[in-house]
C-alpha cells in the first residue's frame, strides 16, 4: 500500500517537473534556422532609415494593419492585422553597411511564428513598390 | 466528419494566401481613410487627433511625433439587440442559450504622412480595428471596421480641432 502511495506522489512530481521542462524550453526555442532569417531579410540600396520606417508603415496600413509600436532607434515597426484572424509583424530596419538598409520582417499568424517563405516574399514586394527600390536577397 | 475535422484544424493554422498581398480595393479604401490637410505640422495634427480620441474616451497607446504614428483603443459594449432576440428564439426551441455578443475593444490608427504630390500639406490617414467578446468571455470576432461614415466623422472632429479643412486625396 505504502508503495502504491509513494509510486504515486514520485510520478506527480515527475510529471510535474517534466511540465516545467517542456515549458520553459519554449523560452529561448527557435531562432536557429539561418534560412528563415533569410526569407525574412532583404537589403535596399538606400540609408534613409526614416524614409523606410515611414513606408514601412504605410504598406502596413495598405496590408490592413494597425501600428502598435514604433521606435526610431532602433528602427522598429509592430503592427497586428484583424480580419477574422491575427497577425502581428515587427519589421526592424537597421543600417547594412554604409550604403544600404537592411529590412528584417517577422510575423505571428493566430500566436504562431510565421516559417513560410511566400508571406514574407508578397510583404517585401508590396514594401518594394512603396518605397520604388529593389528588395535584394542576402545570404 | 473526420474529414470535416481535419479541414477545420487546418484552417486554424494556415495563413490565407492573401494576408500580405494588396486588396484590388487598397487604393480606394487608401482615398476613404485619407484627408489632405494643408500644413507640414506633425505635432499639431497628432495633438489635436489625441484631443479628439480622448474626448470619446479613448485611451492612447502608442505615439511617435516624428514617425506621425498615434495609436489609441477603448473598451465598449458590443451587445446588439437583434442577436440576443436572435438567441432567445433559439433558446426558447431547444432550451440552450447561444452566447452571444457582449464586449468590445476598438483600436484606431491614425498615422500622419507628407503628401507625395504637394509639398506643403500632410496626408492623415485612419484605420480602425475591434475585437469582439461573447457573453462567455471568448472571443467572437476579430476585425477590421470599414466604414466611410465613421473616417468622415473622425476627420470632420480633425478638421474642427485644428481649424484646417480636410480635403479628399
Amino acid at each position: 500500500m505504502r508503495i502504491i502511495k509513494y509510486g504515486w506522489a514520485m510520478f506527480v512530481v515527475v510529471m510535474l517537473l517534466v511540465g516545467c521542462a517542456t515549458q520553459n524550453s519554449h523560452v529561448l526555442s527557435g531562432g536557429s534556422a539561418v534560412e528563415l532569417r533569410s526569407f525574412q531579410t532583404r537589403a535596399f540600396d538606400t540609408t534613409d532609415k526614416h524614409k523606410m520606417m515611414r513606408t514601412t508603415i504605410a504598406v502596413l496600413q495598405d496590408l490592413g494593419f494597425i501600428i502598435d509600436k514604433t521606435d526610431e532607434d532602433l528602427g522598429l515597426v509592430t503592427g497586428t492585422k484583424l480580419s477574422g484572424y491575427q497577425i502581428r509583424m515587427t519589421v526592424i530596419v537597421q543600417p547594412r553597411g554604409e550604403k544600404q538598409l537592411a529590412v528584417r520582417a517577422s510575423g505571428i499568424y493566430n500566436n504562431r511564428a510565421i516559417e513560410d517563405p511566400l508571406p514574407y516574399q508578397d510583404f517585401f514586394a508590396a514594401l518594394e513598390k512603396g518605397i520604388f527600390l529593389t528588395a535584394q536577397e542576402i545570404d | 466528419m473526420l474529414f470535416l475535422c481535419l479541414f477545420v484544424l487546418s484552417s486554424c493554422v494556415t495563413l490565407p494566401k492573401d494576408a500580405f498581398k494588396l486588396s484590388p480595393t487598397s487604393l480606394e479604401d487608401r482615398q476613404l481613410q485619407s484627408r489632405k490637410f494643408t500644413t507640414l505640422d506633425n505635432k499639431l495634427l497628432l495633438s489635436a487627433g489625441a484631443s479628439v480620441l480622448q474626448d470619446m474616451g479613448y485611451t492612447i497607446d502608442e505615439s511617435n511625433t516624428a514617425l506621425g504614428v498615434l495609436t489609441a483603443s477603448k473598451q465598449a459594449d458590443a451587445t446588439d439587440a437583434g442577436q440576443i432576440a436572435g438567441a432567445i428564439a433559439v433558446a426558447l426551441l431547444t432550451g440552450v442559450m447561444t452566447p452571444t455578443d457582449k464586449e468590445q475593444k476598438i483600436r484606431i490608427c491614425l498615422v500622419i504622412q507628407e503628401a507625395l504630390d504637394e509639398q506643403t500639406s500632410s496626408v492623415a490617414r485612419i484605420t480602425i480595428q475591434r475585437m469582439i467578446w461573447n457573453t462567455q468571455g471568448q472571443i467572437s470576432r476579430v476585425e477590421r471596421i470599414h466604414s466611410p461614415e465613421l473616417y468622415q466623422a473622425f476627420f470632420d472632429k480633425l478638421s474642427k480641432a485644428t481649424f484646417l479643412e480636410a480635403n479628399q486625396i
